[in-house]
């Protein structure tokens, strides 16, 4: 009996981690997105997941606009605070390299984590959800809210695939990514794409504040506090990967639940950094990485 | 009113010392430790817990802090020296969340989210605003001793190396440095110095606590060196003292807007020194006082 106690136990810790690790797929992928297209850490992406969680909030609780398009108003609002930063505080610094590019990143996630503490304060906010009974398998539970996230990150991910795979912008995207002189020389414009992977990245990370709230309640530190999953995740997967982010994302989420099933539940954000030290000291460029 | 100047004196020669930390690590070796939160509390605790209950001497916490920052600079360093250079920015700043978990939760040790009170001074509390004089020419002269420290080694063949390895690492390599030990050797010096203000931090404040060591020190300590000069030890010390009076500055400014609540006074205090640190970044990089040997030319 005890085994089969365990056994239930790890299962249900898998499958959370599954449905975690699929919701923080979506801003591991805007993380990567970033790096891909512009070569920097963007270290906003914290706050853009707050920016966006919040910007959900208002159209979910003021205006009364049902979930789903309210990730869409989450996605908007982070891809514009994404955009502002990278136009007024990052893009400016190009010529002086990644580091100052980065470091200049993170002082705008200062400004825009406070931007939100001035309007909301420090206090927790829900949405406007109604409540749902967890669904009962045999051992196994999960909740409603849990199952319908999940089923919006894939929804997610699959628009960003056909985004990315079937229209020109994408594959211009692809192309700057994988090497932005020929793609220049092939007459792309490395600003426009630069711009749409900015306003993409932040909106993703953006909904995925959102849909990590949903399930309980946001604050201004909902968004950093994902920060170091979100790098795990991008660099298990290979920095600038957008399939090893996903991946990434999914191999975090499943670490992460499983510690909390055999540690403490507060060690969750220190798997992420125990993973990015073991990934770098062995296989540096990932999964899927191609460089390092 | 002069208790309150010492004070400040004490804060900005820590904020000195942290600058002098990130100097060594960005402005001569280009590495960039967005980490500093966390070298500055293993520092705090590794010297608050010796001493509090372990009973050794201030002087023994602080010489057990330096080793202990510049052990934890080495493992984190270990990893990513070899690759590019925003893996360790990357790395670092997970290292500071990790640290801050850590405190927070293994109460065993570190006392949790209480933190650890009644750190003793080094001093006698009860000589009033002769215990802070006392802290603050002890400051001074470490604050004084690392100054003087770091312009020898920039000085020095090996500061000479390490700034070769700053503008060009794979010249540096071909030239015979050894990049990577370099680059280890003054991250762990530089997380050593961190730790050390981390350490007199905690024997001055009496308290510490992991929400002291979060993220938004760093930002300030980036702003300090920015503001004096990154390249050079005196433009950290000029920067960390200034770093204090704009603090105290926006404090009073904060203050001052009617119609504004106590958090969204503070919201906007921290909000300015971001928006004060990417202005720097854009308009005077190098600071007030700019490095003084000659960059190579660009090709």
């Amino acid at each position: 009996m005890p085994d089969s106690f365990l056994f239930g136990a790890i299962l249900q810790a898998l499958i959370n981690g599954v449905i975690s690790g699929t919701i923080l797929a979506v801003p591991a992928i805007g993380f990567s997105a970033i790096f891909a297209v512009l070569n920097y850490p963007n270290f906003a992406i914290g706050a853009l997941a707050s920016v966006g969680a919040y910007g959900g909030l208002v159209a979910n609780t003021v205006f009364g606009l049902p979930l789903e398009v309210s990730l869409l108003a989450a996605f908007a609002t982070a891809a514009v605070a994404g955009i502002v930063v990278e136009w007024v505080a990052v893009r400016p610094l190009n010529q002086a390299g990644a580091l100052m590019m980065a470091i200049a990143s993170l002082a705008a996630a200062i400004v825009l984590e406070n931007v939100i503490r001035f309007f909301w304060g420090n206090g927790l906010r829900g949405y406007d959800l109604p409540m749902l009974r967890d669904v009962q398998f045999g051992a196994i539970r999960v909740g409603p809210q849990q199952v319908k996230n999940f089923g919006i990150s894939i929804a997610a991910m699959v628009a960003l695939w056909a985004f990315l795979a079937l229209t020109p912008l994408g594959r211009a995207m692809r192309a700057v990514a994988d090497n932005a002189d020929l793609a220049r020389l092939r007459g792309v414009d490395p600003v426009r794409i630069a711009a749409v992977a900015v306003a993409l990245g932040a909106g993703l990370a953006g909904m995925g504040g959102m849909l990590i709230g949903l399930d309980t309640s946001i604050d201004p530190l909902t968004g950093p506090r994902l920060v170091l999953s979100i790098f795990a995740a991008a660099v298990l997967g290979g920095l600038g990967s957008i399939p090893g982010a996903v991946v990434g994302a999914l191999v975090i989420g499943m670490a992460e639940e499983l510690t909390v099933l055999l540690i403490a539940p507060s060690y969750r954000s220190v798997v992420g950094f125990v993973v990015i030290l073991a990934v770098l000291t062995v296989r540096p460029a990932g999964l899927f990485g191609a460089r390092a | 009113m002069i208790s309150y100047l010492v004070f400040l004196a004490v804060i900005g020669g820590i904020y000195a010392l942290l600058a002098q930390s990130v100097t060594l690590a960005w402005g001569m070796a280009g590495l960039v430790n967005l980490g500093l939160a966390g070298f500055f509390g293993i520092g705090a605790y590794a010297s608050a817990m010796l001493v509090t209950w372990g009973g050794v001497p201030v002087p023994v916490g602080l010489v057990a802090a330096v080793i202990a920052g510049a052990v934890a600079g080495l493992v984190v360093t270990g990893a990513t020296l070899r690759l590019r250079d925003d893996y360790l920015a990357i790395v670092t700043l997970g290292f500071a969340e990790a640290v801050r978990i850590i405190a927070s939760n293994e109460i065993w040790l570190t006392g949790g989210t209480d933190g650890i009170s009644g750190i003793p001074g080094g001093f006698p509390r009860d000589w009033g605003l002769g215990f802070h004089a006392a802290w603050m020419g002890t400051i001074s002269v470490l604050v004084f001793c690392v100054w003087f420290g770091l312009r020898r080694l920039s000085a020095s063949p090996w500061g000479r190396a390490l700034r070769a390895i700053r503008e060009d690492q794979t010249v540096a390599a071909v030239a015979g440095k050894p990049v990577a030990r370099m680059k280890a050797e003054a991250f762990a010096i530089a997380a050593g110095i961190a730790a050390l203000a981390g350490a007199l931090y905690g024997h001055y404040g009496s308290y510490i606590a992991p929400e002291l060591f979060a993220p938004l020190v760093t930002i300030y300590v980036f702003l300090a060196v920015t503001t004096g000069g990154n390249g050079r030890p005196s433009g950290a010390v000029l920067g960390g003292y200034l770093l204090i009076a704009f603090l105290e500055a926006t404090r009073f400014a904060a203050g001052a807007i009617p119609g504004v609540t106590a958090l969204q006074a503070a919201a906007l205090r921290e909000a300015s020194v971001g928006v004060a640190l990417i202005l720097l970044l854009h308009w005077r990089p190098q600071g007030i006082l700019p490095e003084r040997n000659q960059k190579a030319p660009l090709v």
